[in-house]
């Protein structure tokens, strides 16, 4: 039979596709950019046992299942048509074989099992030692970090001690979210009515991607976030600063815009950053390097266009309407300041942006 | 319990309310028809039209995703796209199209002229069609489903007055998926009923074809699963609409709790799609390997095994919402044991083909196409049971790439297979093979260029549902060559429907038994008669119609019997009493064509309670009392109206 096969190949470079395109997109992937985002590069203890149990089951998985398509296409096209066979033996089945393929899956599977319980239970566990405790609530469609023994409230960026285990108490007051940092650990859903648990740390300092990972309504994609570690010095320098209020009260022209004109503090504070508000705190706003669900980078030009237009630049279900700090019905994120609304709110002028935007930025 | 049709010739002296239709053939036929065959065929073009809006929207967000950024679709349309997918996909295209495999297929296969209530069968089409256009008209009045096609409480449970998820979207989807979900119903019970008291005599339930076996399993599992989605969307519906708090946290509630009811239903509704496909596939090899299936016990068990199973894995989609250890280590590990069923059927197909006699026919083609690419989704699958590396790969892409390689290179290639393999017993045509081959590398270029980088993007930490990415992730050269496959994709559907066109209106005849096939439907003549056998047909063994044509040698070797057969002793009933060619439509409902065979007669009154269901769905949306009592005096009067009528009306 094999040397019928031989000259007659040609069906099976289609085989071989499937095998070339990963190959050639890992590949490409791997040198594409920075990204650290990506399950592959694991740089917590959660994350390291994780893609510990991953890597070895999906490299036994990839060899099983190209092993069963080859042997798919290659079982095919042994046994083809051909003048002579048309009357192939008649088998109706084997019952040793198929006890055997019942076994061995099985006996796999029980291997497999067994490092996947121990680990479940592994991550289950509390921490122990120093414990960072941080209560991070899902918003729409940003994330709120409470800093519960430091009395810091801070937006997006969380800033945790490399090499110290982070208890992460999770909470959400609107929909589902799902909080995910992939090279740091898997991901945890944050559910109304719930308070759930995800235990996060760091090896080494460094700039750590993550993003809401549960559809959570209109701007779901941009409900991103970022986990910042520094070390232990770093971070009692940073808590010290974000616990300083700022040096000039809150009063004159900014208080008058930020006040009564556009309503900012309805949903924002600026003063005082142990407050939890409705929306981010702004007090420390300038100590991040993205604002907007970590999808803008914190500069001047984009904060003004911010401030003009927020839902241009991510989509948002608000409007001009709030009156007090509680949320309102029917209003959901920031809204635009660039038209009048029924009522007869003002609309903001680009001066008017410019003045809020230097204020937030400088030095306070 | 041969026939529906023996056990009601009622010589009916009620006068119905409406004249009763007398079409059997012309295009009003088709809205009175109680013909299993046709309704089928009604069930399969409607599923493919779906498929094309699906497939169109699918393009839709394939060209958003091309790169980073990207501005073809706002947020909002982008939440709306990929929901219509997900709910067209399943309820509209899968569902729809393995319930026109089992309509066609079922009865011809057990040897029954009809299924057990041809007029149930054409109301649960009616509701089909009605919901899918009902759902599609959200576009056109206030708003399509916006809140995923699993539509997670309390995204889509908030009050209305919330704006959480603005428009009437998820009401409609809602309701929609209710009223998609009583026509699953009739069909499941109807396909139970029939299978269970239909089969010709002979036809034990161990000599039932692998296809028919694998549509009871599912239709067990339709009639199971349809109630505690109906329950959730129901409370989701009210919580909408009438201030309920059954998912509001803030009263006490818990939201989690519609997920556990979704996924009750959401996962066996996984098996609904596919063994089906799975039935397919097990009819097609052994014909086009010329051996019957390997170890047709262990393949039907199986079968079964992943039926039950399937009740008992559902939380393993919520891997990621804290379940706490115990639970997570019981759904682990039994989410690994479905494996096993599946794998020994994949096994067993190998070992159909092993040693056989192969054609390289498209249909075959697509079928060794389903066993690699689910084989593929299968082992993704396992992954996904090793539950803290699930909860990196949850609501992630490689999730899409896992439940694609299951639904679109399994299912759907089944389905395009089994398509090819009964096309000429449907139109009595073959399709193009040139083309049909064609299609099958296109669609395999395609599918794995579109899914394949999906695993590896998803790893690299892609979320689903997210309308743009940011660039300098590394996701954007996989993301470009996912669309460039996208479009191979639409090339390959192109040629499909170009395919069955062409074939239909000039294909080839394809004469009674075109692929020396092994089962029942293949003993009919070309077109199947309305009665499907002249005379009911006596089983002798499994794979009845290839035993008629073929015996074994003592070294198990193929031999071919005389034609007239060995078997003289079970009857030969491919050919009407009255010959070859019989009239296939006969004129007046119920004449037999001088067989004296009644069959059912056409109703209208599937159609018209059809409609007064479909009033009562916008009665809810609109809270119009005036919806709502049209809608009921309809019902009343159809349901009435349905049961004064006799199944069979005297010639």
């Amino acid at each position: 039979m094999t040397d019928r096969e031989s000259p007659r190949r040609r069906r099976v470079p289609g085989v071989a596709r499937p095998a070339l395109l990963a190959a050639s997109v890992l590949l490409l992937s791997a040198c594409a950019g920075e990204n650290n985002q990506n399950t592959f590069n694991p740089a917590g203890p959660s994350a390291h046992k994780i893609n510990n149990l991953f890597l070895p089951i999906a490299i036994a998985a990839t060899v099983v299942c190209v092993g069963v398509v080859v042997a798919t296409f290659v079982v095919a096209w042994r046994f083809r048509h051909h003048p002579g066979n048309e009357n192939p033996r008649q088998l109706h089945g084997s019952t040793a074989l198929e006890i055997g393929w019942t076994v061995v899956p099985a006996l796999i599977l029980a291997i497999i099992a067994v490092p996947t319980v121990s680990t479940i239970w592994t991550l289950a566990k509390e921490p122990t030692g120093d414990v960072l405790n941080v209560t991070v609530t899902g918003k729409q469609w940003w994330w709120q970090y409470e800093y519960d023994r430091e009395k810091v409230v801070t937006a997006n960026e969380l800033v945790i001690p490399a090499g110290r285990p982070v208890r992460l108490e999770l909470k959400s007051d609107n929909v589902v979210h799902s909080f995910w940092v992939p090279e740091l650990a898997g991901k945890q859903d944050v559910i109304p009515g719930r308070n759930q648990k995800l235990v996060i740390e760091a090896d080494e300092p460094g700039l750590y991607k993550g993003q809401c990972a549960e559809y959570c309504g209109l701007a779901h994609a941009d409900m991103r976030l970022r986990v910042r570690a520094v070390s232990e010095a770093d971070f009692r320098t940073w808590i010290r600063d974000q616990q300083q209020g700022p040096s000039q009260p809150y009063k004159g022209e900014i208080a008058e815009l930020t006040g009564k004109r556009f309503e900012c503090v309805n949903c924002h504070v600026f003063d005082d950053s142990s407050k939890a508000v409705y929306g981010p705190n702004l007090t420390h706003l300038r100590s991040r390097e993205t604002f907007a669900g970590a999808t803008e980078e914190l500069n001047r030009e984009n904060l003004i266009g911010w401030l003009l237009d927020a839902p241009s630049r991510v989509p948002m279900q608000a409007k001009r309407c709030r009156v007090g700090l509680a949320p309102d019905t029917d209003c959901v994120g920031m809204p635009s300041f660039t038209q009048h609304t029924p009522e007869g709110k003002p609309v903001m002028t680009r001066a008017e942006a410019e003045t809020i935007a230097d204020w937030l930025l400088e030095e306070r | 319990m041969t026939s529906v049709s023996d056990a009601v010739v009622l010589p009916s002296a009620e006068p119905s309310l409406l004249r009763r239709p007398r079409a059997t053939t012309g295009f009003w036929s088709w809205f009175t028809t109680v013909d299993h065959k046709k309704i089928g065929i009604l069930y399969g073009a409607t599923a493919l039209l779906f498929l094309c809006l699906g497939g169109i929207e699918a393009l839709l967000i394939r060209t958003q995703l091309a790169q980073p950024d990207g501005t073809v679709l706002t947020a909002a349309q982008y939440n709306i796209a990929f929901t219509m997918h997900g709910t067209t996909m399943v309820f509209l295209m899968g569902m729809p199209l393995a319930v026109a495999f089992g309509n066609y297929l079922v009865p011809l296969q057990i040897g029954a002229r009809d299924v057990a209530f041809p007029r149930i069968n054409m109301l649960g089409y009616w509701i089909f069609l009605f919901g899918g256009i009902f759902i599609y008209s959200s576009i056109f009045l206030g708003g399509a489903p916006n809140g995923g096609w699993f539509g997670y409480t309390p995204l889509t449970s908030s009050p209305i007055s919330a704006g959480v998820l603005p428009g009437r979207g998820a009401d409609f989807w809602a309701v929609g998926i209710v009223m998609l979900g009583i026509g699953s119903v009739t069909s499941a019970l109807n396909f139970i009923v029939t299978i269970l008291n239909c089969r010709a005599p002979g036809m034990t339930l161990m000599r039932m074809p692998i296809f028919t076996w694998m549509m009871l399993v599912t239709a067990f599992l339709t009639l199971f699963a349809m109630p505690p989605v109906t329950a959730a969307l129901t409370m989701v519906f009210f919580d909408r609409n009438f201030g309920t708090t059954f998912f509001d946290a803030v009263k006490g509630a818990d939201p989690l709790l519609y997920q556990h009811l979704f996924w009750l239903f959401g996962h066996p509704e996984v098996y609904i799609l596919i063994l089906p496909g799975m039935g397919i596939v097990s009819e097609v090899l052994p014909v086009f390997s010329r051996k019957p299936i390997f170890g047709y016990q262990v393949v039907v068990f199986s079968g079964i095994a992943i039926g039950f199973l399937g009740w008992g894995v559902w939380a393993h989609h919520m891997f990621a919402t804290g379940l706490g250890p115990a639970a997570l280590t019981a759904f682990g590990l039994s989410t690994m044991l479905i494996a096993i069923p599946t794998g020994v059927k994949i096994f067993n197909w190998l070992g159909t083909v092993w040693g056989g006699s192969v054609r390289f026919s498209a249909a075959m083609l697509f079928c060794l196409g389903f066993i690699a690419q689910f084989t593929i989704g299968g082992l993704s699958g396992v992954l996904h049971a090793v539950v803290p590396s699930d909860t990196q790969q949850t609501d992630t892409y490689f999730v899409i790439a896992h439940f694609h390689y299951v639904l679109f290179g399994g299912l759907l290639f089944a389905m395009v297979g089994g398509i090819f393999y009964w096309f000429p017993k449907m139109t009595g045509r073959l399709m193009d093979e040139k083309l049909g081959k064609w299609t099958f590398w296109t669609m395999v270029l395609g599918f794995n260029l579109t899914f394949f980088p999906m695993h590896i993007v998803g790893l690299e930490g892609m979320p689903r549902r997210t309308y743009r990415y940011g660039s300098g992730l590394g996701w954007d050269v996989p993301n470009m060559i996912e669309t460039v496959g996208a479009y191979v994709l639409s090339i390959a559907v192109l040629l499909f429907v170009v395919n069955l066109i062409v074939s239909f209106r000039r294909g080839q005849p394809s004469g009674d038994d075109p692929w020396d096939a092994r089962t029942l439907e293949w003993t009919t003549p070309n077109p199947v008669p309305e009665y499907n056998f002249a005379e009911v047909p006596v089983v002798a063994s499994r794979d009845e119609a290839w035993h008629r044509k073929y015996t074994e040698d003592a070294e198990g070797h193929l031999v071919r019997l005389p034609r007239g057969g060995a078997d003289s002793g079970t009857a030969v009933a491919t050919e009407p009493v009255s010959g070859k060619g019989a009239p296939p439509a006969e004129q007046g409902g119920g004449g037999g064509g001088g067989h004296g065979i009644h069959m059912p007669s056409p109703s209208y009154y599937p159609m018209i309670l059809g409609a007064g269901i479909l009033a009562f769905a916008y009665a809810a949306i609109y809270h119009s009392l005036l919806l709502c009592t049209v809608g009921a005096i309809v019902v009343l009067f159809a349901v009435y109206a349905w049961m004064l009528e006799p199944g069979t009306e005297p010639a």
